[in-house]
């Protein structure tokens, strides 16, 4: 599959040099398809001093498809629902912006990025997205109280729906 | 018969049929045939451009599939001379200025490079696409590097291997329906891939769904054009009516399917009631609004605990169930106060109970309103739904008629005109009752409701023969008078629905609502 080549120099590329506070490592060594992130939260945000899995899945149809991407720990933010799911609302992961030629580095930037900077304005929860443009200060202590419950320590990747979903290479 | 020949030769209009037929014959029941000596040309939406237009009829265009790609490659072709630009990039152009051909003339002639940019079009003056060979070329999507791979690049540069490419389209196009605005593979570029470019590159397999695809955005990016609603229907019907004159005219097309709807909403026929009031209707009709005021007829509250009520017979003596309150059902008094005299409230009169009284009556009324017309609206709806059962047996009814008649199929014709009139005519009469709830009373309105009630007694008339056993049908006699009927019935409607437009094109009916001012949803002053 021509996809191989593809996803292996990427993940070359990733491990290499990852985005600033993550390290990436495939989910088992038979299948280049599931990717496992432990995300340090970024400083000066709430997150800070919180420890996130990410699970990046890829298509079969990989890169023509885009990647899917949900937070293995459970996180109080206006973009991911909050729920044992994790889904994020990441623009770039959008079937009509997903271009082939888009690299895995740029969306674990842009997970990152989310971190630091919500979009309260595309919410995936409307109350969390309330909150943060309300009263931004009740929302960090949310967001702390999340990180001190379930952001402590190794990140379990175990949670999330596991092989079922898994892309068969 | 001695009008068959007017019968063939009149047969593309039913309407001239039956007309022709009542000049000739002596009627039972001419007197209401007075206005017989106007032309027949009154018949409905027939293409007759030259006679005078109705003011309840639009003049409106059908496309069918092979029209729609000849207007696009006349407006290409056009383009392509006039701005002496390559076609597939006028193409382009033309799509992204939603194939408004003078805004794009005058845009283009004033800052040629601004709308290439804005189109996605790069600059002009490059080679034309080709696919090519380039030592050491790398595949940034699938990172192939073998000697001799084919690759490809729009204006922008951007170049990938051929197969990645085709991929990348076919993606496009058999799974995300993209034709138009398929854009370069890579991250952030937004140029547009071309027509040309796409010939090189697609697989033959793609080619027809594309076309299907890029006709598809055509229609659906004039505003002038719209698709024919109905199942399996593949034209395109062009109107100029525009949205803001919708207030005003009630834009009926119909497609050369047969197919009759609304250009406005793309609803099925909903003459003579416009768009903003068919859109408030059906939502009053589907909202559970009318439960409120079911509620607010049928029952009471209690008077201490504010429990809603309903007395479901028996005396007027009632106890609360949650509260145990004891009054009166009459009066909303304290039944305590009733003294002896049990199962008779006396005490009507008394002020404490007459204002919640006036409340109910009220609300009583505004219900019995909103019913009379939803039941007649109903009943024709459903009677036009019957219509099609109908019309499957006048089908039956009429190879049954030749048979046992000896007729031929061009003289039992007549039942099938009789029964597409009994279908229009229930439809428009349907509406008429969602326009009439909004109607405020005046001079108008009267006139309207005679004309509706003429309308309404002709088809009930039509519809009753219409039904007669296949033996009667062979009748000379009732089969001239369905025809009369028949004849009748689209008149009226037609009275009926000039008038009705007339009026709405010169403003004056009055509504109890205020939904012309086609806002928001929230026409809350809305008195009933």
């Amino acid at each position: 599959m021509a996809s191989q080549k593809r996803i292996q120099k990427e993940l070359a590329e990733c491990t290499r040099s990852p985005p600033p506070g993550m390290s990436i490592a495939l989910a088992s060594e038979s299948n280049l398809h599931k990717w496992h992130v432990v995300l340090q939260g970024p400083p000066n945000t709430p997150y800070a001093g919180g420890t996130f899995g990410l699970v990046v899945t890829l298509p079969v149809e990989y890169p023509f498809k885009a990647p899917a991407v949900t937070f293995a720990t459970r996180i109080y933010h206006p973009n991911v629902t909050n729920d044992s799911q994790g889904s994020i609302c990441l623009g770039a992961l959008k079937p009509e912006n997903w271009k082939p030629a888009s690299k895995l580095l740029g969306v674990l930037e842009a997970v990152r990025a989310l971190l630091v900077e919500p979009m309260p304005d595309d919410p995936l929860e409307a109350r969390i997205a309330e909150e943060y443009k309300a009263d931004r200060k009740e929302f960090e202590k949310n967001a702390r109280a999340y990180v001190a419950r379930y952001a402590k320590g190794q990140p379990k990747f175990d949670g999330e729906a596991g092989g079922a979903e898994a892309a068969k290479s | 018969m001695d009008s068959d020949d007017e019968y063939m030769s009149a047969l593309s209009s039913e309407d001239d049929i039956a007309l022709d037929d009542s000049d000739n014959d002596d009627l039972s029941g001419g007197e209401e045939f007075d206005f017989d000596d106007e032309p027949p040309d009154l018949g409905i939406q027939k293409d007759d451009s030259q006679k005078k237009r109705a003011a309840y009829d639009i003049s409106f265009k059908v496309y069918r599939p092979q029209d729609i790609q000849k207007q696009q490659d006349d407006l290409i072709n056009e383009v392509n001379m006039i701005l002496d630009i390559r076609k597939e990039e006028a193409a382009i152009l033309l799509r992204h200025f939603r194939w408004n051909k003078e805004r794009l003339i005058e845009d283009y002639m004033d800052k040629p490079r601004q709308v290439l940019e804005a189109a996605g079009l790069a600059q002009n003056g490059a080679k034309p696409p080709r696919l090519e060979t380039i030592p050491g070329f790398v595949c940034d999507i699938c990172c192939e590097d073998a000697p001799g791979l084919q690759s490809f690049a729009i204006k922008c540069g951007h170049r990938y291997c051929v197969d990645c490419y085709r991929h990348y389209l076919a993606q496009k196009i058999k799974e995300e329906g993209e034709a138009a605005r398929i854009q370069c593979p890579s991250d952030g570029c937004n140029l547009i891939i071309d027509a040309r470019s796409l010939d090189i590159l697609m697989p033959s397999d793609l080619t027809e769904r594309y076309h299907t695809l890029l006709n598809r955005t055509f229609v659906e990016d004039k505003e002038t054009l719209k698709w024919c609603p109905a199942p399996d229907c593949q034209n395109a019907v062009e109107c100029g009516v525009k949205k803001k004159d919708l207030d005003k005219v009630v834009p009926t097309v119909q497609c050369a399917c047969g197919y009759r709807f609304c250009f406005g909403c793309i609803l099925s026929d909903h003459q003579p009631a416009p768009c903003e009031l068919v859109k408030r209707w059906l939502k009053k009709c589907a909202d559970d609004s009318e439960t409120a005021n079911w509620i607010s007829a049928n029952t009471k509250e209690c008077p201490k605990c504010n429990s809603t009520i309903e007395k479901n017979g028996g005396c007027n003596h009632m106890t609360c169930r949650k509260c145990r309150h004891e009054f009166c059902w009459m009066c909303m008094g304290l039944w305590s106060e009733h003294g002896t005299s049990w199962y008779n409230c006396n005490r009507f009169e008394e002020k404490s109970g007459t204002e919640a009284r006036d409340a109910q009556a009220k609300s009583r009324v505004s219900l019995e309103r909103y019913l009379h017309y939803y039941n007649r609206y109903a009943n024709h709806e459903q009677s036009a739904r019957l219509d099609k059962d109908i019309y499957v047996k006048t089908e039956k009814k009429m190879v049954q008629l030749q048979k046992e008649s000896g007729m031929s199929w061009i003289e039992v014709q007549y039942l099938n005109s009789a029964s597409q009139a009994l279908q229009t005519c229930r439809q428009t009469l349907k509406w008429t009752y969602a326009f009439a709830f909004y109607l405020a009373r005046n001079n108008l309105t009267e006139i309207f409701e005679d004309n509706q009630k003429d309308l309404e007694m002709a088809v009930e008339n039509l519809s009753e023969m219409f039904e007669k056993p296949v033996a009667d049908l062979a009748d000379a006699k009732l089969k001239v008078d369905i025809m009369d009927k028949t004849s009748y019935c689209n008149k009226r409607r037609i009275i009926l629905l000039e008038d009705t437009a007339n009026n709405l094109a010169n403003g004056a009916w009055t509504f109890n609502v205020d939904f012309m001012t086609p806002t928001t949803t929230s026409g809350s002053s809305s008195r009933r």
